[in-house]
């Protein structure tokens, strides 16, 4: 067995994610099934092979940089619209630090 | 005009300039079909009526005013729901963003609007993008117009399934797996992923931001080449866009085949390739012979370990990209006594099973102790499957392969093994890897009826080869396998 319960437990906790029971259990049974099925990059010699972080730059020869200019976006108030509770010009949250 | 006939690009241009049919008529028109045909197949998320009206009297006033009208005027598209569309209801097939309203457009679909075409909504598609039949949706899945009772694909099966059941002239899917070639296959219709950086991902919401695209859905790879030539280029609103420049593809179309070299995969015709598709695919490629390409048989030796890899890294980024998801700036929130609890409980009961196995596969790959053997190894795969395909154009101009190894299969078929439904994406996730373009183009279909799709991969930025490709094997019949 490659993951215990407890293990999805505190990867769920990493994550900020809620799981039932039911999940955990299910979804422990599915990533050890995938886990074992990814053990077989174990057979690949990758020895001295660098990774590889993104395609773009090689093919292209773009650089990401560029000047760093300040332009107003002028959207709080539609972005507000959607949020669950908004009190302009802020996301309002459950209490984070104590009295 | 039949209410089900199916409309290119330039048949709408015709009709526009011949007077047949306004742009409003149009719109109209594609709106009753979806009226018609969307309580059944699932397609549509959401319509955009306002805005498609008013884009077709810009194009009805520049029609009577005697105005050149740009190349895709008229043109009713869709949208997949995960890309951003200002004030157009945009969830991603999830609970979590349930009510949200963009408050910007991707730069695709500013493109295509400039270009004159009508956003008719947003389109149905597996949760996040991630899943391989739609069924992941949190609104349902979307059904192949094709076979009701079968999957339309995924993830973009909304997209796909709106060109085949004749709702959109063309679609805007996302590819990062496979997600837009694969439902192209299932559903029979023309599907372009482009090389990685060749469309602006802004406003695209991601999954997995290394692989990662925006594709196209289309009747025929000459229309594909239209609105390529529209969305492809260099955007400073997106710092992973190339500044390669965009050819006139379109112009590109109708040059032979002659002498072309295509690479046929030993690897890629192994054990799971489903025999009819085999077939069709083994006639494909014979008819791409007859149309004067040269058959090599090339080796791909770490195919077997791209799903591996493939996963390793897509859900790696997942967990990173979905962390947003929060309950605190859009969609639902599910109260908590403390923040962590309100996180919690939020994302627990926004996300959806398939979403909540990759964030927790994900996170686990990226945590302490397990990174080097993961990720960094996944990433070190991922190297090698790049470079079997940069050697392979070495020796050859382009890769034919299936798009999938099975037709689409039935309604709820294969979703209580998740593993099996990974490794029916192998022909596509090593074009994700290498970052390559890859068209899926209709090759027949099985005995019972349903569409098979062949695969054209070319070099990166290579466009322009794989559409030829495919313009000249649709003319030559490809379809009627």
């Amino acid at each position: 067995m490659k993951i215990s319960r407890e293990d999805v437990l505190k990867v769920a906790a990493l994550a900020n994610l809620e799981l039932s029971d039911a999940e955990v259990d299910t979804y422990r049974g599915h990533l050890d099934d995938i886990l074992t099925y990814i053990d077989k990059l174990n057979e690949v010699d990758t020895s001295g092979v660098e990774p590889l972080t993104q395609v773009v730059a090689a093919s292209a020869g773009d650089s990401a940089l560029r000047e760093d200019v300040i332009v107003r976006a002028d959207v709080i108030t539609e972005v507000l619209q959607g949020a669950p509770d908004p009190e302009a010009p802020y996301f309002r949250v459950p209490r984070v630090i104590e009295k | 005009m039949s209410a089900s006939a199916t409309w290119t690009i330039p048949e709408v241009r015709a009709a526009l300039d011949a007077r047949k049919i306004s742009a409003r008529e149009l719109v109209g028109e594609f709106y009753a079909r979806i009226k018609q045909r969307n309580a059944e197949l699932n397609i549509f998320l959401a319509l955009s009526p306002e805005r498609a009206y008013a884009q077709a009297d810009r194009i009805d006033a520049a029609i009577a005013a005697g105005d050149a009208l740009p190349s895709l005027a008229g043109v009713p598209v869709a949208i997949k729901d995960v890309i951003s569309t200002h004030g157009i209801p945009t969830t991603c097939g999830s609970r979590i963003l349930e009510g949200y309203r963009p408050p910007y457009d991707a730069t695709a679909v500013t493109r295509l609007e400039r270009s004159g075409a009508m956003i008719l909504g947003k389109t149905n598609c597996d949760e996040f993008a991630m899943g391989s039949s739609n069924e992941n949706s949190a609104y349902g899945p979307v059904r192949n117009p094709v076979a009701a009772d079968h999957v339309p694909g995924g993830s973009s099966g909304g997209s796909a399934a709106a060109v085949a059941a004749n709702l959109a002239v063309a679609a805007l899917g996302t590819d990062t797996g496979g997600s837009v070639r694969q439902p192209g296959s299932f559903c029979g219709v023309t599907a372009l992923n482009p090389s990685y950086g060749r469309v602006s991902r802004y406003g695209l919401i991601a999954y997995a931001s290394s692989l990662d695209r925006i594709g196209t859905f289309a009747h025929s790879a000459r229309d594909v080449a239209t609105l390529m030539s529209v969305i492809a280029g260099r955007d400073p609103h997106d710092s992973t866009s190339a500044s390669v420049p965009v050819p006139d593809y379109a112009a590109g179309l109708g040059r032979s085949l002659h002498g072309l070299r295509i690479g046929i995969p030993d690897d890629y015709f192994g054990e799971g390739i489903d025999p009819e598709v085999r077939k069709k695919i083994e006639a494909g490629i014979a008819l791409l012979e007859k149309l004067g390409c040269r058959r090599v048989s090339i080796r791909m030796p770490n195919t077997e370990y791209a799903i591996a890899a493939y996963y390793i890294i897509a859900t790696a980024e997942a967990s990173s990209n979905l962390a947003r998801y929060d309950g605190v700036r859009y969609g639902p929130r599910v109260p908590g006594a403390t923040l962590i609890e309100m996180y919690q409980k939020t994302r627990g009961r926004g996300f959806g099973a398939e979403v909540k196995r990759r964030i927790v596969l994900g996170t686990y790959v990226l945590s302490a102790g397990y990174y080097d053997a993961y990720y960094l190894k996944g990433q070190k795969v991922r190297t090698l499957i790049a470079r079997d395909f940069r050697e392979a154009f070495e020796k050859v101009d382009a890769i034919v392969t299936p798009t999938s190894p099975v037709p689409a299969f039935r309604l709820g078929e294969r979703t209580a093994n998740p593993l099996q439904m990974y490794l029916a994406d192998i022909y596509t996730v090593t074009g994700s890897l290498a970052g390559v373009p890859g068209i899926s183009v209709p090759s027949g279909k099985t005995s019972s009826g349903l569409p098979v799709g062949l695969q054209i991969y070319g070099p990166a930025f290579g466009e322009d080869r794989v559409l030829h490709m495919a313009h000249a094997f649709e003319e030559a019949g490809g379809q009627e396998l």
